[in-house]
């Protein structure tokens, strides 16, 4: 087990086990996408107050979760980074940065696409939302950090101190609507006890989750790969890749 | 582990300690300028502030909504259960407005100590169940979370 763990650190290892696991998440992530949104938008029951405009909550709710999820993976492959400078750890990080951005973007604006109709606004200024924006731009900060270092691994470096500093956000999102006055609603599903959702709702809606789930394990392998391939271009393992490509 | 990475990982744990101390520091020091609204009972205790707008947060005191005849104009009560605030507003009301439902009113306190608002936000709660959950429970007696239906009484 630990043999297996320390082959993954290995750019050349790890690049073949993702490469044979990225067709079987990439039709897992599909079918299960499929099951989740017609089991959500068309089976699942309306709300007894919103109605049908709570469907979003299909797309906004793991959108969120995700967002939250992928900075923790970025923040600990940065700690991985800084500690061991693991290129695999590096490459994870870079790969895990633009997918985060974009699970946030989708949660703040399925967020205030349902906020207008339901709050009777598209923003507020509460603790929850403006965290989730402040994670919006740590996300975009890294992003433009790495591509403004021209070297890679001085590169990686800083954008994992920036991931690390960043971390401290992530409680904040999820906190914020305990400890603070907000619009938004508190927790429906992450709470002690039994999860205020009805059990009809909350099946399509962890369908989703575990859809999203498997999208950024496909997404984010696929860009790690590539991330390795560049940074490992002149190695031996990726010419010899290449040469067998091209025959 | 070598002693270089030893090190390199207590710094990198400091670092994240000390961002968590200085951020926990920073937001006990701001905690009132990161609520969104004020409770009435902090209206009653004088803590809001005076003299400019801020928000006040409630529920809608059940039976207190009167409304104009032709204009938008509406009168209600923001409660906490233990304080009230009334609230003037002239505009378009959310879809999920109502008595019993917790608000945001956005406005100032006029001399009478009455709430007059630019701005009703609607919060919604964390309860989603179908309208046949909702119907068992009101005929098994006990109450909903908040009234079920449409801000005319029918169900949506």
């Amino acid at each position: 087990m630990w043999l297996w763990f320390h082959r993954l650190a290995s750019p050349k290892h790890f690049y073949r086990v993702a490469e044979r696991l990225n067709p079987w998440l990439g039709s897992a992530t599909l079918v299960v996408l499929i099951v989740g949104l017609y089991w959500g938008l068309v089976i699942a029951p309306p709300d007894y107050e919103q109605g049908d405009s709570y469907r979003i909550i299909f797309v906004h709710v793991p959108a969120a979760w995700m967002s939250l999820f992928v900075y923790a993976v970025m923040a600990g492959a940065g700690a991985v980074t800084l500690v061991w400078r693991l290129k695999v750890a590096e490459a994870v990080m870079r790969a895990a940065a633009p997918l985060g951005a974009w699970f946030t973007f989708l949660a703040l604006v399925t967020g205030s696409l349902w906020g207008k109709p339901m709050w009777g606004t598209y923003w507020v200024w509460d603790a929850r939302l403006t965290s989730e924006l402040i994670l919006l731009f740590l996300y975009l900060g890294f992003i433009a950090l790495q591509s403004a270092m021209e070297d890679r691994r001085t590169a990686a470096r800083a954008g994992a101190v920036l991931a690390l500093v960043g971390v401290v956000n992530i409680p904040i999102i999820h906190y914020s609507v305990e400890w603070w006055a907000t619009l938004h609603q508190g927790p429906t599903v992450t709470k002690l006890d039994a999860p205020s959702i009805s059990l009809t709702m909350l099946a399509p809606l962890l369908v989703m989750a575990l859809g999203f789930l498997l999208h950024f394990a496909t997404t984010g392998l696929i860009r790690a790969r590539c991330e390795l391939l560049e940074g490992e271009a002149r190695s031996g393992w990726v010419r010899e890749l290449a040469r067998r490509r091209r025959t | 582990m070598t002693p270089r990475r030893k090190r390199r990982l207590y710094l990198a744990g400091l670092v994240v300690l000390g961002m968590a101390g200085a951020t926990a520091l920073f937001l006990t020091a701001f905690q009132e300028n990161l609520i969104l609204f004020h409770s009435p009972t902090e209206v009653a205790q004088g803590k809001a502030p005076t003299g400019r707008t801020f928000r006040v947060g409630g529920l809608v005191k059940e039976g207190s909504l009167q409304r104009g005849d032709e204009e938008l104009r509406v009168r209600f009560v923001v409660t906490d259960t233990a304080h009230e605030v009334p609230v003037v507003y002239n505009g378009i009301l959310p879809d999920l407005f109502r008595e019993g439902q917790g608000i945001v009113a956005n406005g100032k306190l006029n001399g009478e100590g009455v709430f007059v608002a630019e701005e009703v936000l609607a919060k919604h709660d964390e309860n989603y169940m179908p309208p046949e959950v909702t119907e068992s429970l009101e005929k098994a007696g006990a109450q909903p979370p908040h009234g079920p239906g449409g801000p005319d009484g029918s169900p949506q």
